[in-house]
């Protein structure tokens, strides 16, 4: 399997916020969530990806190539989507879709006429009548017109409505229909992955927790809920994150046959979502 | 083919595809030779990822449910009959089974279950 991304011991410092050691690839056609809270370091990735920022240490290869010596031959093969997309607001769509156009040589002006059809988007009202939603459907619809091989996405779900959430992860799917074409995709909106992932990528305060299989991590993780008796000083270490109550705790384990075997049916197993690993891998253990 | 999946069910989706698959070929729905869609055409339908995908698939091949033809894609294999029936003969035992132990932790005795059996088998037929 050859990696359409690999990422080595990648390193940025900001003062108050660093990038420490990370390191993770992507296997051409497949699709990759990267998740973790605000503030985790996910945008920074992307941006340091794109070479958008200067990188501290480390090394970033895409389609097999160092992303700085061949920037410009691997940007034309990378489909964008910024969490933030700053266009000309005086401008309309299609003058902006033909200030980008000519960067692309594979730009196919059939595709994106067609993903303008079926988002809705005027071609002629000027972006700063456009809502938040039809700016990111804008982006969304320039970065897949240009039959790129790597769709980057920082957060593009976000500010958008369940309905229209479904249908770009059906754009997705058809994407991922070529055995080429290859995602990565940040959010913190874990249910739009929670199906269409292949790979999970969780950062959390500029480090990575893991990076896996996303059904080796559903295999693995799960939620744990039993009485505050069972917890001690050695049974504690056991869970990523405990949330204690009157009642009883849970907790968050990565290794549920551990679990399984040595509290057996004392506790309550209940499968984790992105959600609840992500909350409980924040909390302190034994905390309140 | 027809396959549903259930985010409530306690069994992972990898398992709930290739056992949907599977009880369809037992049954007799899907035919020896048949072809499946391919992996990346059956995530995009049930939306679910590819490598969930590949993985039910890998595990039909390894208990010789389907053959990949590389190139062409999944097929359902040649179907051994008699194996297949006797791996239903060990559900409907290992079924039996637990039926019996339940009943003896209640005190059933053996002409009871045997009555309760005849009652059931001739609803079934009729």
């Amino acid at each position: 399997m050859t990696n359409v991304l690999e990422i080595q011991k990648l390193r940025k410092n900001y003062g108050d916020f660093a990038l420490q050691d990370v390191s993770f690839s992507l296997p051409e056609g497949y699709i990759m969530g990267l998740i973790g809270p605000n503030g985790a370091g996910k945008t920074t990735i992307i941006k340091l990806i794109m070479n958008l920022i200067m990188k501290h240490g480390g090394k970033i290869n895409i389609f097999g190539k160092d992303n700085l010596e061949h920037e410009v031959e691997i940007k034309s093969r990378i489909g964008f989507v910024y969490d933030n997309p700053n266009y000309y607001d005086h401008l309309n769509l299609k003058q902006i879709k033909n200030i980008i156009r000519p960067f692309y040589k594979e730009w196919d002006e059939k595709v994106f006429l067609n993903l303008v059809d079926q988002f809705e988007l005027p071609l002629n009202k000027t972006i700063k009548k456009f809502s938040r939603g039809m700016v990111m459907k804008a982006a969304i619809a320039i970065a897949l017109s240009h039959h790129a091989d790597l769709i980057i996405m920082d957060e593009p779900t976000s500010g958008l409505d369940p309905v229209f959430r479904r249908e770009l992860l059906d754009l997705l799917y058809e994407l991922l229909q070529s055995e080429k074409k290859s995602i990565l995709f940040s959010t913190h909106i874990t249910s739009d992955l929670e199906r269409i992932a292949d790979y999970i990528t969780f950062i959390n305060h500029g480090k990575i927790v893991f990076s896996k299989a996303k059904d080796e991590v559903f295999e693995n993780y799960a939620l744990v809920k039993g009485g505050n008796d069972l917890l001690n000083e050695e049974t504690k270490t056991w869970f990523a994150g405990i949330r204690k109550s009157e009642f009883g705790f849970e907790a968050l384990t990565d290794d549920v046959n551990k679990i399984k075997k040595n509290f057996g049916s004392d506790v309550v197993i209940d499968k984790a979502n992105l959600e609840d690993i992500m909350y409980f891998s924040n909390l302190k253990n034994g905390g309140n | 083919m027809k396959i549903i999946i259930s985010n409530s069910s306690p069994d992972p989706i990898y398992e709930q595809v290739s056992k949907q698959i599977k009880a369809q070929i037992i049954s007799g729905e899907l035919a020896e030779g048949d072809a499946l869609p391919s992996i990346r055409k059956l995530a995009m339908e049930l939306q679910i990822s590819v490598i969930t995908t590949k993985r039910a698939y890998e595990d039909l091949q390894k208990e010789g449910f389907i053959d990949t033809v590389s190139g062409k894609g999944c097929f359902v294999a040649m179907q051994n009959k008699e194996l297949l029936r006797e791996k239903k003969m060990k559900t409907v035992e290992d079924l039996l089974s637990d039926a019996v132990t339940e009943a003896k932790k209640l005190g059933i005795s053996f002409k009871e279950i045997k009555e309760m059996l005849e009652l059931l088998y001739n609803e079934e037929a009729e």
